[in-house]
């Protein structure tokens, strides 16, 4: 079957590609454009690993059509940094240690992205919502929840 | 031939499609079908998305709720005139699930997933299911859910029930070893309206206690026409299992589902914490 055409916005860039029918975002984004940043881990919305932001929405680019992507907004882990400035969260991760073997921080960091867009004086409960989806099997999660609690801080004191 | 997939922009093209090929598979939030593609259980046939405005459309203003089968679970988090119904959809999934997941997706949710099939249960709401270009028909979400894994022929439109007169009288517990989110040991859900001080057509909802959803006839039995007492919370859990067929899986063996089942039915009553 022939492949079809897709064209979305990627992390503020306007990328076409080729997809077949049935492929997922997480596919297309790391075999068809290179883009590495959101990993494959249970394929099954379980895990929270591929989490990206569509129109500014958390989703799992596992279960999400590649073709139902079209002319949409898809953000990654890999737009975060603004250049060589990482995105506060980033930094908040490093200063809290909350990255250990590294593969679920990128759906980590996405769901913290869309929280603290959302919300930017999250509580700490709200901090454990955002990231309910998201499994890390190392840091026991306190690390991650410190991180994304001090990046809120962070952008706070930075605003004031 | 490897899968396709197709898009309809109304519903009536929808349900004729689905009526019309059997090897044509909705997708409406994608969290179940796409892990069938991803797991290689769906490898032939097509997919078939819906972008008609009107499958995602809400009415929820009035005393009887409308909710279209694409509304997601972020869709009734975000809407302030289903408060009863924000702790069962803040209990499917995270964030990334609840903005996928859809309500027509829920109600085919294999056991111990579908939670929120139980509140529409507990809720005795009507389903909607369009059949081929014709007018959508009414079924009751009991008879479909007990008719669903025979198959589904035509596309599920919306959900329709009333309003709880008061939002105290729908109580909704899911029960994870996970914290704080899990696959569900079970889910409960009842709706217990009140006339004076007593239960008047109280309904009772299992999740992963059979099946599909199941109501608890038993403890419908036992609370109706009473007031939400120590005696009756009392003769409700004695009569909890009635009706139940739980199963063993990862989660929880069968033994257990029995064995906790009545515990946390009077909780979910009495309104204790877990």
């Amino acid at each position: 079957m022939a492949k079809i055409p897709v064209q979305f916005r990627l992390n503020n860039s306007d990328r076409a590609t080729f997809a077949e029918a049935a492929d997922n975002l997480l596919t297309t984004l790391r075999r068809g454009l290179n883009e590495f940043g959101p990993k494959y881990g249970c394929g099954q919305g379980a895990c929270g690993v591929c989490t990206v932001l569509i129109d500014g929405e958390p989703q799992l680019a596992c279960l999400t059509l590649t073709v139902a992507c079209e002319g949409r907004h898809v953000e990654t882990v890999s737009g975060m940094a603004d250049g060589p400035n990482m995105h506060p969260l980033q930094n908040a991760f490093m200063d809290n240690f909350a990255a250990q073997c590294g593969f679920c921080t990128p759906g980590m960091l996405m769901a913290a992205r869309a929280l603290l867009d959302r919300n930017p004086n999250p509580t700490r409960e709200d901090v454990v919502e955002a990231i309910a989806g998201n499994i890390c099997r190392c840091t026991g999660y306190e690390p991650i929840i410190a991180a994304i609690l001090a990046a809120a801080g962070a952008r706070g004191e930075k605003r004031a | 031939m490897p899968l396709d997939v197709r898009v309809a922009t109304s519903m009536a093209e929808a349900a004729g499609l689905l009526s019309s090929d059997q090897r044509t598979k909705f997708l409406s939030g994608g969290t179940l079908v796409m892990r069938d593609v991803n797991e290689g259980r769906l490898l032939d046939g097509t997919l078939l998305r819906l972008t008609d405005p009107a499958y995602r459309q809400m009415n929820a203003s009035g005393p009887r709720v409308e909710l279209g089968a694409g509304v997601t679970m972020a869709m009734v988090l975000n809407n302030r005139d289903l408060p009863f119904l924000h702790a069962v959809a803040r209990a499917i999934g995270g964030p990334a699930i609840r903005q996928m997941a859809t309500i027509g997706g829920n109600l085919f949710a294999e056991t111990p997933y579908g939670d929120f099939a139980v509140a529409l249960l507990a809720l005795d709401a009507q389903v909607m299911v369009q059949s081929g270009y014709g007018s959508a028909r009414t079924v009751a979400i009991e008879e479909f859910l007990g008719a669903r894994d025979r198959g589904v022929s035509g596309l599920v439109t919306a959900v329709q029930f009333a309003k709880p007169q008061n939002a105290a009288d729908f109580k909704f517990r899911k029960i994870s070893r996970v914290k704080p989110k899990g696959i569900s040991v079970m889910s409960i859900a009842a709706h217990l309206p009140n006339s004076g001080s007593r239960i008047v057509q109280a309904r009772v909802a299992y999740g992963a206690m059979a099946p599909t959803p199941v109501r608890a006839r038993g403890v419908e039995r036992a609370l109706e026409g009473k007031s939400l007492d120590s005696a009756s919370i009392h003769a409700a859990k004695a009569a909890a299992l009635e009706g139940t067929r739980p199963l063993t899986d990862a989660i929880a063996t069968e033994w257990y589902r029995r064995e906790v089942m009545p515990v946390h039915l009077g909780r979910l009553l009495t309104g204790e914490g877990r």
